[in-house]
């Protein structure tokens, strides 16, 4: 009998005695249940679009992630720009996409694209990381990202600073949302790794007061790029 | 009969309970804490729907292990991946010292597992002289002093600033400062270097996604991602109980760990990984392998009693609320799981005569039952683990002080004589209560014992009826 077996036969032995199921009426802390999703018991997200950009940039704010709302390509690359020197970047690490293809040369700095596979230690050296996404989302502030959508996996957590673009189109509003983008984006294919990265890095682990970039990006900066009329 | 484990737990208490300085500092971690949870909470449109939901969840998949579990790890070898299924700790210790002597490994690096605490991965690697490094801070910083976790989430919550300067400067020669980024920086700077050398990363698993296959972790620092990431081979240690069945119930699961956890609506880095690297992919490990263990789970699901105590997502909310652990702290436990729920699991994986004393260890005041996002009865799991001590048998003196009591119940004379004496007795008691000579010490030293009336009941009632 393989290992396999012999724990599943044990699983199998011990299910033999039913337990009950939970109640499955449940009930609320104030006596109904007010809705039978997970989208309605988790925290509200207006309806509206403009309502969806506004709760997402509020958790911005609350998880101290730089958040930008540009419009068109030469104003996104206008905001890269003013990173660039204001920080001071001199290598950056991306990844092939049509957007970012068509920005990242104006820059004018040295950069390492993921598809080229250069060396651990050579991103790690890189100022930034530049990537793109499959989703925002405005319930909880965060990316959702793929070993497919953003170059690979160490792309978005190995340099100090994180800049995730996306497309306005892409922000969904809750958590739900996000699950079913992933399986409708991919169904039986999923990418090695998906992501949902929510705020810079960070640790409690000292008396409990927040540091950020423990080990991943001390910034995380999100572009929401919207079409030009 | 007190076990080793139970002279340990009462020695290490009583040291704690009148330690002031611990109290406070336990008391100032967790404030924050509750504000941000009771907060995150608050923005549930249903919180208790969201539990009950969570609970439901979680016993389908339980009581339907056998499927999900082979259907994860179907899904997960269709992709590429390693599948061992490990009964105990040491088929499990054994898999990882053959893959990295069969890989020529040098260093390991981890990410945070509270499975491979159980295991004891640490010892049996460094042992074989393997290099093994934490990289999540408060487990680097514990593994550094040499000791276990404090708290199953917060692992060096018991420690201030200082100390653990103290600690970075006489081992990794740092200097010395109170500020605890400095610190945090000292730690991201030393473990960079590590992870782009380690030849195996372990790590843990929050879920174990059977539809698709996958293991999801919830990390907030991005140590995790890189132990992930970066090394050749990844080792992912999980129990078998961490299954769920579908990929979107994470979207209920990981929230709710986030806000009974950390009081986060969701913490920094929830990943799922599902394989090694895919065709197509730029980077990502060659190897995944998943190791499924078992280590006495199937005994505590056999408990149909107690087998909720299964649906536990570590996300230690209990740990937070229980008076006991906030005064004699994480480290008295002596166990991987501390708190309550470690009190009622470790009997059922470690043997209930060794560690029985932890459920009477308790104040059943319940709070860990209200705190628990997937509402695992924890309590009454404490109060049926002590009818189950009771049942393996009690001692000597318990017994015969249970056959005088209920001699002397049974006889109404005896009764009354004994009352009488009990009340001079307890005159002369009281000279000497809580000195050294006392042989009721044990509960006079702390508490004071009532006062026999002066008329019994059967008194009163005959003086009303004359």
């Amino acid at each position: 009998m393989s290992r396999r077996d012999e724990i599943l036969g044990r699983i199998r032995e011990g299910l033999r005695l039913r337990v009950h199921e939970p109640k499955r009426a449940a009930t609320s802390s104030d006596g109904v249940r007010t809705g039978l999703t997970t989208r309605e018991w988790l925290p509200a997200v207006p309806n509206d679009p403009e309502g969806i950009v506004e709760t997402f940039a509020r958790n911005c704010v609350e998880l101290r992630t730089q958040y930008y709302r540009v419009t068109g390509l030469p104003e996104l690359s206008g905001k890269l720009f003013e990173l660039k020197d204001s920080e001071g970047w001199k290598l950056i690490a991306s990844h092939r996409d049509p957007i970012l293809d068509s920005i990242l040369p104006s820059l004018g700095l040295p950069f390492l694209l993921a598809e080229d596979r250069p060396a651990t230690a050579d991103v790690e050296r890189a100022d930034v990381g530049i990537t793109r996404c499959d989703a925002l989302i405005a319930q909880t502030g965060s990316i959702l990202l793929t070993a497919r959508s953003a170059g690979g996996r160490a792309l978005s957590v190995l340099p100090p600073h994180h800049v995730a673009i996306a497309r306005e189109s892409q922000l969904l509003p809750d958590l739900p949302a996000a699950f079913e983008l992933l399986n409708k984006t991919y169904g039986d294919a999923y990418p090695s790794l998906i992501t949902l990265i929510t705020g810079p890095s960070r640790t409690g682990d000292i008396e409990r007061i927040l540091v950020l970039g423990a080990h991943g990006p001390r910034t995380l900066t999100i572009i929401l790029l919207r079409d030009p009329r | 009969m007190s076990s080793i484990f139970e002279s340990q737990f009462r020695a290490s208490a009583t040291k704690l309970t009148a330690d002031l300085r611990h109290r406070s500092l336990i008391r100032k971690a967790l404030k924050g804490y509750e504000k941000s949870r009771d907060e995150k909470k608050a923005r549930f449109q249903d919180w208790e729907a969201a539990r009950q939901a969570a609970a439901e969840t979680k016993w389908e998949a339980i009581n339907h292990l056998d499927k999900y579990l082979s259907e994860f790890a179907d899904n997960l070898a269709r992709r590429g991946t390693k599948v061992f299924w490990a009964s105990t700790a040491e088929e499990a210790r054994n898999y990882i010292l053959n893959l990295a002597r069969e890989k020529q490994a040098k260093t390991i690096i981890k990410s945070k597992t509270m499975t491979s605490e159980e295991i004891h991965l640490n010892e049996v690697l460094a042992k074989a002289g393997y290099e093994v490094v934490e990289s999540d801070l408060g487990e680097f910083i514990v593994q550094l002093r040499d000791e276990a976790p404090y708290h199953l989430v917060f692992p060096a919550m018991h420690l201030t600033r200082n100390e653990i300067s103290h600690l970075f400067h006489e081992k990794l020669g740092s200097p010395e400062t109170d500020n605890p980024e400095e610190l945090t920086m000292t730690v991201r700077r030393d473990m960079r270097i590590r992870y782009c050398k380690a030849d195996i990363g372990i790590s843990g698993a929050n879920f174990a996604v059977a539809e698709t296959g996958m293991i999801a972790i919830t990390e907030n620092e991005g140590n995790a991602r890189l132990t992930t990431s970066l090394p050749k081979i990844h080792v992912a240690l999980l129990g078998i109980e961490k299954v769920l069945p579908k990929l979107s119930d994470l979207a209920l699961f990981l929230p709710m760990l986030a806000t009974v956890g950390t009081g986060q609506q969701l913490t920094c880095y929830n990943s799922m990984i599902g394989g090694p690297r895919q065709p197509g992919e730029t980077d990502g490990p060659e190897e995944f392998h998943v190791i499924l263990l078992d280590n006495r789970r199937t005994h505590l699901l056999a408990d149909a009693e107690q087998r909720d105590a299964l649906h536990c997502i570590r996300c230690g909310a209990c740990l937070n609320v229980c008076p006991i652990f906030r005064n004699v702290g994480g480290q008295t436990y002596g166990t991987t799981y501390q708190g309550p729920i470690g009190s009622v699991i470790t009997p059922h994986l470690r043997g209930l005569r060794d560690w029985k004393h932890l459920s009477f260890a308790s104040s059943l005041c319940g709070a860990c039952t209200e705190a628990c996002p997937v509402k695992i009865d924890l309590h009454h799991h404490l109060l049926q683990n002590r009818r189950n001590a009771v049942v393996l048998g009690t001692g000597k003196l318990d017994r015969i002080a249970f056959r005088g009591f209920a001699f002397l119940v049974n006889h109404p004379g005896v009764f009354g004589v004994a009352v009488k004496a009990g009340r001079l007795v307890q005159r002369l008691h009281r000279l000497i209560a809580s000195s050294k000579i006392d042989p009721l010490r044990a509960w006079t030293a702390s508490r004071e014992a009532p006062v026999i009336a002066k008329e019994s009941f059967r008194q009163y009632w005959k003086s009303r009826h004359k």
